[in-house]
């Protein structure tokens, strides 16, 4: 690992501060940073440790909703009662991912940031345009197979690996955020995550030094939620795809992971499925929300996956309302 | 171009039940600081990117993976490592458990597996849910929730189902 400085975060906004200096990033749970550190791939000279900040409540807002702090552990916000009953894709979702000594320390803002597992991306001896700007892109005519189908662009069809922001998406949840000069925004995940076009290191729309401080859920929307995650391992592995529902008689939110540079989400899609029926639901929403897709011949088998997969989702969803 | 070598930073840890100070590199990971510093080699270092388990010990009580995080990032904090767990004459049940079930075959992994089963049952005792939960009020114990649970532990010597038995085993002595 390549020598930092280090240092503890004191007030939100001080950090904010202190990471506008080029070279400087946060370090929350640390661990997608620290893999990426030893790898060279991420080479930080100075470390802001967030840990000290008091970003760890998950509490009710005014309008009925969910604020959680930036550095919840993914298993606290998990566990929580409000989530698990209002909100349980989210739960799901979670525990989907990694594994539960990760989940301890991994958090609500680093999960967000975590960066791209594409092989080539972890692989410095080859070109990247995420890693390496302006050097090329290995993916294109290699191992594409876990990559992305859609939104991807000539410069990169790396995915994006969260599980969480999946169910963030469809729950639509906005990001929290302080600039270093004090400004607070309010970003949804389609503000906060920037597709690749020529520009693939540039991942968010986050400025220099501005800081997660939470993420905010608008009140429970109701209906049966449900979060399909389809990988090579039953468990501890990233997803091929994923589908974050929440259902509503006919009405349905679909979100999809691992699939694009960010969860994908096409209202579009979902208004047309609402007036479709039967199988013709699933269809109509796949066909829809991958109208633009551009699959390699490795990962093409992904679209057809994710029609069997939204199948299964909304037969599971149509059960559970049963009951 | 050479490097500057960081300054080194004081950071407190209680390991074990007893409080050292130690003046370490930044860039030391718990894991590091465990067994090159404190000398506490029960901690193993497999895979050092997250991917293995064998470095899992428990912080503040849950457990965690010390590869993937700082010493100084844990001024403060108590660690327990597999050496804290029990001693030979005095055996924590699942380091007993593991012995009675033949739940290791080399080794390598047994201290990961051991603070991963001690955190584990903890989790399952609050409440956590795992992607195997049905309902997510109702989190009971089952040798399935232990196989998802523990599936951030590897063993190349795939001692799993011995493994779960001493688990199963020792949850069974706890209800009792
Ligand atoms: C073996 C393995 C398997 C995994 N499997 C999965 C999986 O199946 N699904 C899944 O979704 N994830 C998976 N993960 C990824 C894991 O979820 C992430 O590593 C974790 O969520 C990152 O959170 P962290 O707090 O540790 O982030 P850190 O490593 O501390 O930080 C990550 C990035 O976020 C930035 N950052 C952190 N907090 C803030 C903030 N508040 N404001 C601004 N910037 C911030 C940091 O500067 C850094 O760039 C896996 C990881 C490993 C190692
Ligand atoms: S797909 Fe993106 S991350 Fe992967 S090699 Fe190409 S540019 Fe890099
Ligand atoms: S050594 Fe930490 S997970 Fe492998
Ligand atoms: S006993 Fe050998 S790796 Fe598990």
């Amino acid at each position: 690992m390549r020598a930092f400085s280090y240092a503890r975060a004191e007030t939100p906004q001080a950090a904010a501060q202190a990471a506008e200096a080029p070279g400087t990033k946060f370090i929350a749970g640390g661990t997608n940073l620290l893999d990426l550190m030893k790898l060279d791939i991420e080479q930080p000279s100075r470390l802001i440790d967030l840990g000290p900040l008091d970003l760890r409540a998950v509490t009710d807002t005014p309008d009925g909703g969910l604020h959680v702090g930036a550095l919840v552990t993914n298993t606290d916000l998990a566990a929580h009662p409000r989530v698990k009953a209002d909100y349980a894709v989210l739960t799901r979702a979670i525990v989907a991912g990694a594994s539960g000594q990760i989940r301890n320390k991994a958090t609500t803002g680093g999960n967000l940031l975590q960066r791209a597992r594409c092989p080539y991306f972890y692989d410095t001896n080859l070109p990247c345009n995420k890693r390496d700007p302006g050097s090329g892109c290995a993916a294109l005519r290699g191992l594409s197979r876990t990559l992305a189908v859609v939104g991807t662009s000539d410069a990169c069809i790396a995915q994006h690996p969260s599980d969480m922001a999946v169910a963030l998406r469809v729950l639509d949840a906005t990001v929290n955020t302080l600039k270093p000069d004090g400004t607070p925004r309010a970003l949804t995940l389609d503000e906060f995550y920037r597709l690749p076009e020529d520009t693939p290191h540039l991942e968010t729309t986050l400025e220099p030094g501005e800081l997660i401080t939470g993420v905010t859920l608008p009140p429970p929307v109701g209906g049966t939620h449900v979060y399909r995650k389809v990988r090579d391992r039953a468990s501890y592995a990233f997803a091929l795809v994923s589908v974050a529902a929440i259902v509503n008689g006919p009405d349905v939110r679909v979100a999809f992971g691992g699939v694009a540079p960010r969860p994908w989400r096409v209202r579009d899609a979902e208004r047309a499925a609402a007036q479709a029926s039967g199988e013709a639901r699933a269809d109509t929403l796949i066909d829809r929300a991958f109208e633009g897709a551009r699959p390699t011949e490795q990962n093409a088998f992904k679209v057809p996956l994710l029609r069997r997969t939204v199948r299964a989702v909304l037969a599971q969803a149509a059960q559970e309302e049963q009951a | 171009m050479s490097e500057a070598v960081p300054a080194r930073l004081p950071v407190t840890l209680t390991v074990n039940g007893a409080a050292h100070t130690l003046t370490v590199d930044p860039r030391v990971t718990l894991l590091d600081a465990l067994r090159e510093t404190l000398h506490l080699t029960g901690t193993k270092k497999g895979c050092d990117h997250g991917q293995c388990g064998a470095c899992t010990v428990l912080l503040d009580g849950q457990r965690v993976l010390s590869c993937l995080t700082l010493a100084v990032m844990h001024d403060g904090q108590a660690v327990t490592t597999v050496e804290g767990l029990g001693t030979p004459e005095q055996l924590h049940p699942l380091q007993d458990a593991f012995i009675r079930h033949d739940g290791y075959q080399c080794g390598y992994c047994t201290p990961g597996q051991l603070c991963s089963s001690v955190g584990t049952l903890d989790e399952i005792a609050r409440g956590v849910p795992s992607h195997v939960t049905a309902h997510l009020d109702d989190v009971t114990f089952s040798a399935e929730e232990l196989r998802e649970r523990l599936s951030g532990n590897i063993c190349r010597c795939a001692a799993y189902p011995n493994i779960i038995a001493a688990v199963m085993d020792v949850h069974a002595g706890e209800g009792a």
